[in-house]
This record gives C-alpha cells, structure tokens and sequence, in this order.
C-alpha cells in the first residue's frame, strides 16, 4: 500500500482544495507551502480554502494515458486560473474534448481520481467541470 | 420548536441512456418495455463516480442552501445500497469532504432503497433529543442491474442530503411512521455484484403492503386525508408503481406527478424518494403539507407529514433539482456498459 500516508496527509489540499494565504504580503498558494516564496522569514502563512471556481489558462487532450487511466480517454487536463489567482492542474470531467476552450468558466467537483487495485484504497479528491 | 428540514441538496450524474437503447440490446419490444415500465431513460454515472461522491456532491449542495457552519454538524449517516467500500464507511468520506469532521458521529444505513429516509429518522432522534445541533441524512445509490434483467431499465444513479435541526427550517417534519416486515423481495447476498428480485412478488405483498399499510397508518394517527396534502411522494422503483399506490390510497395525478421523476432518471435507490421530495421542496410554498414515504426491499417504508414553511420562499435552493434533470448527455450501451464496469478489465485502478 504505497504512499498511504501521504494520501491521508494531502485530503484537506484533495478534497477541499485548501492552500495557503499570507497574512504579509496577501498572497495565495496551491498548493499549501509553509513559507511565504515572496516575504520569506517576514512572511506570515495561514491556511486557505480555495472557492473551486476560474477558468481555463490551457489545456491538453490526453490520448496516451498513464496506467489506469486508459478507460477514459480521450481526457482534458487543464491548467485552470482560480478567481484568486494560483494555478491548478487538473482533469476537466463531464465533456467532449471539443467542449473545451480556453476561457472557459469551470467549478470543482468531487470524484474517484484511481485506486489501488482492486483491494486497495479508493483515492478521491478533486476535479473540475465546465460550468452550464 | 420542532424538528424539520434547514436546507437540502441534490445531484444526479450527466450521462443518461434510452430505454429504447437497452431494449435494442437484448431484443425487446422498446415501446412495450416503456408502457410496461413507465421509464423513458435513466441516469449513468461516469467511471469516476460512485455512491460516495455522489453523496458529496449532493450533501455540498445541503451545506450550501442551509447556510450552517459544518462544523455545527454532530452526526452524518450516509445511506446507499452500493457503497465503494464494503468496510470503510462513506460517512467518513463525506464528513472530510464537507469539513465537518472530527467532532461528530457518522455511520453508513442500509436498507435496499430506503436507508435516505433511515437517515433522516436517525438524525431527528438526535435532534429531538438536543444531543445534536444539526444532522446530514443521505441517500445515494449507483445501483446495479443484471444485463439483460428488467432492472437494468431502471437501475440508476443519484443522491439528495437533508440537513435536520431545529432552527431556521423550510419545512417542519411534523411526524414519522415507519412499517417493516421480513419479506424477501429483492436481495444481494455478500460479494455477489448483481441483486436477485421475486419479480411479481416485489409488487402486492413487497412494495404496495409497505406503502400503503405506511402511508394510511401515519395519515390515521395524525387525523389526515389525502386530501389534506398537496403533495404526495412514494418510492418510485419505476413509473408504475407509485402512481397505482396513490390511486389506491385516494391521491390524484396533481398531487403524485411534481416528484415523480423516474421516467425520466430511473431509480436512483437510496435516493428515490428523497431526490421526489427535493422536486417537491423546490416548488411548494408555505402551508403545503407533503406526505412521503419510502419502500425498501426486505421489506420497509418510512413515512413522514412535511409542512412547508415560509423559509422555504425565502431561501430558495440555487440548485434546483430541474437544472440537473436538464443537464444531460446520451450514450448508447456499448459505452454504458464501459461506464458501469460491466466490460471485463474496465476500471478506473492502478
């Protein structure tokens, strides 16, 4: 069961997309870092819940999937600027590749991301979705 | 002040299939399998979807029309037939994903398609009780159907979560009645993937018994008839069913027809009845007296007298049920059976 731990560390940042705000300089991380990059030691950093919506910076179509993820291509992955300005990488799900544009409103859902064989852990986390 | 319902939300996935397709597939008349069943087309999940997320989405949405503070959650039960996990509960799952954990109890129900209405009792013991300020009652399902079996027409997936409390309620569940026999209408045994049913036996001694028996028993006790509601909503196995209950029992086609969605999404199990509830709440205005009750195989039905509150036109649920009925994308068998992992191999692991 590799990198158990790691996964239950990272389920704040993976289910509720939660980074981190500093109190010096108003600046806004994901994902969560624990020294501001820009004040350095003046810097002040707290946790920061991000609202899962933005729009889409770019994107790829993923034909050639790393293992596990062969049953869903063709798949988005998109680089997505959130209204409070960091970057996420992330699977844009419920579309046709063609839906996809840049510039695009897009929100954050909850989904399976893999699992660990057929009796391991199920890790879920986030995703996004073009918004109606 | 009474118990009742502070907020709610539903979700339904994108996908959806034709009956007309499936009957394609294993040589059925469509139209006779469409009078028969009364179900046009039914809900799919994606292959990143299951009874948990799901119950996130729809719980999300609950949190976000009652206004509460997760944390002011103390108890969350997450009812489904078809959990990820056969030990791992997907409470837990929805307690992190809402940020309400770790003060608070959870625990996943079952009872084929009526552990969301479970749920909801469970939570107002708890708040009848003041042990709890507010609870999460869920109920969501990615119910499986045999190929070839009637129940793949109907066998769907969705959810809807009710926030319990005492305060700010958009309707008050004036009472609950529940009605439960050792009736084997329709089973899964452990580690088998699709369930067995007594075919016409899930109809007269099964669901019409429960429904029926349930549903005059708490109209009796609290000196109402059907006329007194103007909503009615039962578990909707499929589009028959229901609206033979309610002409049993004296209702009319106005008072059934706003919550009966299966035609249209098929039956979402552990989310029937309340995702018919969710239609209801999404449109009644204050005074409006609602009358629901569940069915589960094995068998049960929980009843409940719901009026509507003025709350409810004030706080209007931003996602209502419609705008996820209307959200909607076709496919056909072939990549339904890919979604639903009926293919050999097709899984979303590593």
């Amino acid at each position: 069961m590799k990198g158990l731990p790691a996964h239950w560390r990272l389920l704040p940042q993976r289910y509720n997309l939660i980074g981190s705000y500093c109190k010096n300089c108003s600046g806004r991380f994901f994902p969560q870092r624990s020294i501001c990059p820009d004040c350095r030691r003046t810097g002040s950093m707290e946790e920061f819940k991000f609202s899962g919506k933005g729009e889409i910076y770019s994107y790829t179509v993923i034909r050639a999937p790393p293992q596990g993820f062969d049953y869903q291509v063709p798949y988005v992955i998109a680089i997505v600027k959130m209204d409070e300005g960091p970057f996420i990488t992330t699977q844009i799900v419920d579309c046709n590749p063609e839906d996809v544009e840049i510039g695009k409103r897009v929100e954050t859902v909850f989904r399976k991301v893999i699992a660990d064989g057929e009796s391991g852990i199920i890790r879920y986390g986030y995703k996004f979705r073009l918004t109606d | 002040m009474s118990v009742g319902i502070v907020g709610y939300g539903a979700y339904l996935p994108r996908y959806r299939i034709k009956t007309d397709e499936i009957a394609r597939v294993w040589g059925k008349d469509p139209e006779s399998v469409k009078k028969g069943l009364g179900v046009y087309e039914k809900t799919v999940p994606n292959l990143d979807e299951d009874a948990a997320t799901i119950a996130v989405e729809a719980s999300r949405n609950a949190l976000l029309h009652s206004g509460i503070k997760p944390a002011d959650i103390g108890a969350i039960y997450a009812g489904s037939e078809s959990p990820p996990y056969a030990v791992k509960p997907t409470a837990t799952i929805v307690g992190a994903a809402i940020e309400a954990t770790p003060e608070l109890t959870a625990a996943d129900l079952e009872f084929a398609c009526k552990a969301g209405t479970a749920a909801i009792q469970c939570c107002m013991g708890l708040v009848e009780a003041e042990r709890i300020k507010f609870g999460l009652a869920v109920g969501s399902d990615t119910s499986q159907g045999m190929p070839g079996d009637i129940l793949e027409y109907t066998a769907s997936a969705g959810g809807a979560a009710f926030i319990i409390g005492k305060e700010n309620l958009i309707a008050e569940i004036k009472d609950t009645h529940s009605f439960t026999t050792d009736t084997p209408d329709f089973w899964r045994r452990e580690g088998e993937e699709f369930p067995k049913h007594g075919a016409r036996f899930t109809g007269e001694p099964a669901y019409f018994k429960h429904v029926i028996n349930c549903s005059k028993r708490i109209m009796e006790r609290n000196k109402l008839s059907p006329k007194d509601f103007k909503y009615v909503v039962f578990h909707q196995p499929n589009g028959r069913f229901p609206l033979k209950a309610a002409k049993i029992l004296g209702f009319d086609q106005e008072q059934i027809k706003p919550g009966l969605l299966t035609p249209w999404i098929g039956n979402t199990y552990s989310g029937s009845t309340l995702l018919g509830l969710v239609r209801i709440l999404d449109e009644a205005t204050e005074g409006d007296l609602i009358l629901a009750t569940s069915y589960g195989s094995g068998a049960g039905s929980d009843s409940f007298i719901i009026e509507v509150t003025k709350e409810n036109e004030k706080r209007k649920n931003s996602k209502p049920l419609q705008s996820f009925i209307d959200r909607k994308d076709y496919v056909d068998y072939a990549v339904y059976a890919k979604l639903k992992g009926k293919i050999k191999g097709v899984k979303l692991e590593k």
